[in-house]
């Protein structure tokens, strides 16, 4: 005989069967190790294995650390010279795209294609452009820029690298949000005699905030996170590491090449802690900018 | 007036044109390089042009890296990695958003929380894990972080919260067991956000560098990323191997894109908005 049927969406145990590989996964995968990763910036390897509870000496080493200064420095810098420049051309790029005209998506298809390359290859190719004796870029401008080797200046070469590497997505996520904008608004406007410009002051940008927003946080956590352009770019034994080096780059060095674990994880609890503060500084900062009416 | 209309349509072509050149410039340098000699590059004046199409360069890259591994090796990731995430995003999306069970907020919330998270704050136990399984230089490793994705289900829940509740009623009455409600009914229904997370997640994979460096540091059993990283180490001065190398790397992945571009942006400015 045929059990009556219970109502499709009642039941804990149907419910429990469906999330319980994502949340053993994510238990296993996620909280243990973020866990794990606190109580490790608390300890010390032991030579042999295991870990000592060492207190705060791994947070007082690092707040005293000239090197991890310089590295958080390094991290806001490169955010302040990636995301502001990145952001504004990504929406003149959106703005164009926009427009009335024939091969859109070809040249939305060529914006966005760095998106799809490998980091390392990238990197690998504006190395060779920015190389200082042979590269393309001193050559054609006839400069002797020491863009890869000078600290002072490779952060502004991988910036670049960055900013290029990032623009086709963003625009085309801008894109997006302008593209569903109300062509009534635009008609209305022009109707009571707005500018083109006028028009993009206060049509286009105030309803293309929230995605604006969006678009910014995410390259600001991206840029906060920078770590491959700069690994593949300015590798060990470039002597430009140890001062152009991001937060990100030098948990990695600590970590896996140097081996101090301990260490390690209190820098990267400290980028965390960073990128979590500049974020929430931006979600209380939107207020004053992102509309949400629509 | 016309005319204005005009210069502006030209100018909008005229940066759209500069623009792409700027895009595509390192491309095609990356293409000449390779084909030139190293003492050819090494020029001054420098070649535009490559004086003879030679292909050692392809030749002594074939050689450094066992690029047939490093293909199989990134391929199978990502095939697994989407695999992954399609069936387990999809089950848990569904079950946050259409299924009553207790606990559910909770459980939601973590979802939430992990996705605020910048991932590298997971990595050193992660790699623990691994080696202490005696599992590093595996496919399994390759995947180990991917398994499951909280974006992913964040998103999918978004795709099924969308599809009205009706739907799977009808469906369960006429005779559907649950399973079959959620597999033949509800998730065909999610087609073009499954897509789009299959190639989030495709390209996610493809381009990240640091798992695959720390967990299979062997050259046989990495990526295509980390391989050419290792190359940068040990050749930095040949440029025309580098180029070589990076062509031959990235070269699957623009081919796809370029098959499947449309579904590529859609795909991915679809769970960039969320």
């Amino acid at each position: 005989m045929k059990k009556k049927k219970k109502g499709l969406n009642q039941d804990n145990k149907w419910g429990y069967l469906m999330v319980a590989p994502t949340i053993i996964g994510l238990l296993v995968l996620n909280v243990y190790p973020f866990i794990d990763t606190i109580i490790l910036s608390f300890s010390s390897a032991k030579v042999f294995g295991g870990r000592e509870f060492a207190g705060l000496s791994n947070y007082t080493k690092m707040f005293s650390d000239a090197e991890f200064w310089r590295a958080t420095w390094n991290t806001v810098l490169f955010c302040i010279l990636t995301v502001p420049v990145g952001v504004l051309l990504a929406l003149v790029i959106a703005i164009l795209l926009n427009a009335k005209i024939k091969g859109k998506v070809a040249f939305r298809a060529i914006f966005f294609l760095p998106m799809v390359v490998a980091p390392a290859a990238v990197a690998m190719v504006w190395k060779w452009m920015f190389n200082a004796e042979y590269g393309i870029i001193n050559t054609v401008f006839h400069t002797k820029i020491d863009w890869i080797t000078n600290p002072n200046v490779v952060i502004i070469t991988v910036a670049i690298v960055a900013i290029w590497s990032a623009l086709g997505y963003d625009a085309v996520l801008l894109l997006s949000g302008i593209q569903n904008i109300s062509k009534s608004y635009y008609e209305a406007a022009s109707l009571d005699g707005c500018t083109k410009l006028q028009q993009f002051r206060y049509i286009t940008l105030p309803m293309v905030s929230p995605t604006l927003f969006v678009v910014l946080i995410m390259r600001l956590m991206a840029s906060l996170k920078v770590y491959d352009l700069l690994y593949m770019m300015v590798g060990e034994g470039n002597p430009a590491l140890s001062k152009a080096q991001s937060l990100i780059y030098l948990f990695y060095r600590e970590s896996f090449i140097s081996g101090n674990r301990g260490y390690a994880s209190a820098i990267v609890i400290w980028t965390v802690l960073l990128i979590g503060i500049i974020t929430a500084v931006q979600f209380i900062g939107q207020k004053k900018w992102v509309n949400y009416e629509v | 007036m016309k005319q204005k209309k005009n210069m502006t349509t030209l100018l909008t072509y005229l940066a759209l044109i500069i623009g792409s050149i700027i895009m595509i410039f390192p491309f095609v340098w990356m293409l000449l390089t390779s084909f030139k000699t190293n003492a050819e590059v090494m020029q001054i004046p420098p070649t535009i042009l490559p004086a003879e199409w030679n292909l050692s360069s392809f030749s002594k890259v074939v050689d450094l890296l066992p690029f047939g591994n490093l293909y199989l090796n990134t391929a199978l990731m990502i095939f697994l990695r989407v695999l992954c995430a399609v069936v387990f995003c999809s089950m848990a999306g569904y079950a946050f958003a259409k299924l009553n069970f207790k606990g559910k907020n909770a459980l939601f919330t973590l979802i939430i929380v992990q996705q605020m998270i910048p991932g590298q704050i997971f990595i050193i136990p992660q790699y623990q894990m691994i080696a202490k399984l005696g599992m590093t230089d595996t496919i399994f490793s390759l995947v180990f972080p991917g398994i499951v994705s909280a974006f992913g289900t964040f998103f999918l829940r978004q795709a099924y919260m969308g599809i009205p509740d009706e739907v799977a009623e009808a469906a369960y009455l006429d005779g559907c067991t649950r399973w079959q409600t959620f597999t033949k009914i509800m998730f065909p229904l999610t087609k073009s956000s499954v897509a789009a997370l299959s190639v989030f997640t495709a390209v996610f994979a493809y381009t990240d560098l640091m798992w695959p460096l720390v967990a299979n540091t062997n050259i046989n059993s990495t990526t295509l990323s980390a391989g050419l990283s290792s190359l940068n180490g040990q050749f930095s001065t040949n440029y025309p191997v580098l180029m070589a190398g990076s062509l031959l790397a990235m070269l699957p992945m623009v081919v796809l894109y370029l098959c499947f571009q449309k579904h590529f942006i859609e795909g991915v400015a679809m769970t960039g908005g969320k």
